[in-house]
């Protein structure tokens, strides 16, 4: 009986990072999630697949109450981190966003330095008690985003003079200078070339060791390359979750396998 | 197999194929539609360039003649003993306008010319001499017994006169000007007693009575316009900023915020008058606030100004890309952190302009002003100091402007041409300190 719990718990609390179970989202008149049940493991990589317009993003936005700033979004279902539920009375969703980092689309640095750009979240949580701490952390930040050695020498140059894949990494730097358990990337490569693109996924399979991290690809090679597990959603639904080797070579739903073998996109 | 082995027909010499070193009609079309659009472009500026040089020419040859003056130096001295004389003499200031009547008469005669003139003469042209100097040595007696260079102004008819306003042939006799003064005016300008200097008054002085346009001056206006600035950017700037926040980033779309934009939006094109008695009926009569004080003034041109600044902050605030409010949310910044942290910064100079624009249309606004109370000549004397300067009663530089043009005297519509001057002089000041701003904001990419 006693030797059973440890191991019981290590299912519960540390492995699985979110349950989602019955998720609806709603635009207005528009069903985007149907009734989609996901859990994100701790220390992994999910990927979400789909043709676009399917819903990944959506998904994705509900995890960090990122939804919560359309007006016309309404989200339905039960969404755990931890065991918590992230859409109670009680939770802020501002400090639910300090847990659930998000890195988007199109890089989006903020229009000042590239120190203020990492340092930014730190200062706001009050994650650094002096100056000497908060360098530390924005070159940790930067280091572990592989972007260290390319902006060292100036920090204080604005952070939209770089590169695509520059601004791209050093949003990945903003996002884990939050120190969250949770990444979450809504297609992050999609305006980067392939150099930068396979710099990211090299960083991408590194967080892994720290984070859990969830990222929405429409490139399949990707979902292959850097995920263990993945979900492929169409038209809303999520049509099926899995190892993503199994997902890849031997899918069980004929959609499934439409898509990968590219019948369907 | 020679069939597929032949080579394909070089396009050059395929028929009907065009080449590219001539221009086929189309393009030539085109070329001559973008030509032409150019063209009306560069008349419109050109156009437009043209009115305003013929307006700041017009304004600068207008405007100029307020900002000399003409003055007769003479000079003078006088001793104790007769000092005591004049103050126990019946007409004292007689007997002080007799002492410089004959100094005049003296250095004219110094310099080989000759002239008769009497005490009348001298008050048509300098007005009330014999005071002003009574009143000077009484302030300074410490002058007595020593020679003092009296400068007095002349009055705006020989001002007129000197500057081409006023002709001797057209000159009708008047007790403010006769015929036979013009002579003594050229006797005098021969001699180099009279002549011309830069009006300070002008610029320092308040309105002066109707019969009196040398002695008129906008410095006390621009105070009072600079009071109800000062009133107009305190209240508008943070309010309107305030509300278009809360309307741009925080209200819920629906029909009551819907309703409010309408408003507003309607409320910027509403006449400045119908501000005007709004205010003469809550802050003067309901709400018993001081007539013609720079304060109500300022509270009226706030509501004016209000839509303008909301209408543009909104617009600039619409205008910074979502992803940035996107950016700092995913790290876990608070909606208002976002807010002004990262999206005002970035609708700053946008909001600068705005503003700017809205304090301009609000300089330059009479008729409000005129509602209340803030005529021309209630503008006689500085305030009394920093806070005075709110509530005491004052006028503002377009209805001081307006006072003068309305007046009869000529001479007054010199001055209403230099006022002007002086107001776009403001503006400009404004202008440039906004525009000083709005680059410090900019430089933060
Ligand atoms: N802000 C929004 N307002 C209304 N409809 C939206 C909004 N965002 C997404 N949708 C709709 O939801 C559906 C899913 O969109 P999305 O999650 O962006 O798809 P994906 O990321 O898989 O391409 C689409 O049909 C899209 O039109
Ligand atoms: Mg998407």
């Amino acid at each position: 009986m006693n030797d059973m719990r440890p191991a019981e718990r290590a299912v519960t609390t540390k492995d699985i990072k979110f349950e989602c179970r019955n998720c609806d989202v709603y635009y207005g008149d528009t069903h985007a999630i149907k009734d989609v049940s996901v859990d994100v493991e701790d220390k992994t990589v999910t990927a979400f697949i789909g043709p676009s317009g399917c819903g990944k993003s959506t998904f994705l936005r509900c995890l960090n109450r990122m939804n919560d700033t359309i007006d016309i979004a309404r989200v339905e279902g039960t969404y755990l981190l931890d065991g918590e539920d992230i859409y109670d009375k009680r939770v802020d969703p501002v400090q639910l966003r300090a847990k659930v980092g998000m890195v988007f689309q199109k890089p989006n640095p903020f229009p000042k330095s590239i120190y203020d750009n990492v340092a930014y979240g730190p200062r706001i949580h009050g994650l650094a008690k002096n100056k000497s701490q908060l360098d530390e952390i924005v070159e940790k930040s930067l280091r572990r985003a592989a972007i260290w050695e390319e902006v060292k020498d100036r920090l204080a140059a604005p952070g939209t003079g770089l590169s695509g894949g520059q601004q791209q990494r050093l949003c990945i730097a903003r996002a884990v200078a939050t120190e969250p358990e949770v990444l979450l990337m809504d297609e992050p490569c999609s305006a980067l070339d392939p150099i930068a693109t396979s710099q990211v996924e090299e960083l991408i399979d590194e967080l892994r060791e720290n984070y859990s991290v969830v990222i929405v690809t429409h490139s399949m090679q990707q979902a292959a390359r850097v995920s263990q597990k993945t979900a492929f959603f169409h038209l809303g639904s999520l049509v099926e979750f899995g190892q993503t080797g199994q997902i890849f070579t031997n899918p069980k739903d004929p959609r499934t396998e439409s898509y990968i073998t590219g019948r369907i996109g | 197999m020679t069939d597929a082995t032949a080579p394909l027909p070089s396009s050059s010499h395929r028929a009907g194929s065009s080449s590219l070193m001539e221009y086929d009609a189309g393009t030539r079309r085109r070329n001559n539609a973008e030509r032409r659009f150019r063209a009306y472009g560069l008349a419109a500026v050109a156009f437009g360039m043209f009115f305003l040089a013929v307006l700041a020419v017009s304004i600068i040859r207008s405007g100029t003649p307020a900002f000399t003056r003409t003055v007769v130096q003479v000079d003078f001295a006088m001793t104790q003993q007769q000092f005591d004389e004049a103050e126990k003499s019946l007409l004292k200031t007689k007997v002080y306008s007799g002492l410089f009547i004959s100094a005049l008469t003296a250095e004219l005669q110094e310099r080989g010319l000759d002239s008769t003139f009497d005490e009348a003469a001298i008050e048509r042209l300098l007005g009330k001499v014999g005071g002003t100097i009574r009143e000077y040595y009484k302030a300074n007696p410490a002058k007595l017994g020593e020679p003092v260079s009296f400068s007095l102004a002349t009055s705006s008819r020989v001002d007129g006169y000197l500057n081409g306003r006023v002709k001797r042939d057209t000159l009708q006799d008047s007790r403010f000007l006769m015929a036979s003064d013009l002579d003594l005016v050229d006797r005098l300008e021969e001699a180099g007693i009279i002549h011309a200097e830069f009006n300070w008054p002008f610029l320092t002085g308040g309105d002066s009575g109707v019969d009196n346009p040398g002695g008129a001056g906008i410095g006390v206006s621009v105070v009072g316009s600079f009071f109800m600035m000062l009133v107009v950017l305190v209240l508008s700037l943070p309010i309107g900023v305030a509300a278009s926040i809360y309307l741009e980033e925080f209200a819920p779309q629906n029909w009551f915020t819907d309703l409010i934009e309408i408003n507003i939006s309607n409320l910027a094109a509403v006449p400045s008058i119908v501000f005007g008695i709004l205010g003469l009926a809550v802050f003067i009569q309901f709400m018993h606030l001081p007539q013609s004080a720079p304060l109500v003034g300022g509270l009226v041109l706030t509501l004016m100004t209000l839509p303008t600044i909301i209408i543009s902050t909104r617009a600039s605030l619409k205008s910074v890309p979502p992803s940035i409010r996107d950016a700092a949310l995913g790290v876990g910044a608070s909606k208002m952190q976002a807010v002004f942290h990262h999206v005002l910064p970035l609708a700053m100079p946008g909001i600068l302009t705005g503003t700017i624009i809205g304090l301009a249309q609000a300089l330059g606004e009479t008729a409000p002003l005129l509602l209340i109370g803030m005529v021309g000549f209630v503008a006689r004397g500085y305030p009394g100091g920093f806070l005075e300067g709110f509530v005491e009663p004052n006028s503002a530089m377009p209805a001081q402007i307006y006072t003068w043009a309305a007046r009869a005297d000529a001479a007054f519509y010199d001055k209403a041409w230099g006022g002007i001057i002086v107001l776009l002089l403001f503006l400009l000041t404004m202008n440039i300190v906004a525009i000083i701003l709005r680059r410090r904001f900019e430089r933060r990419w």
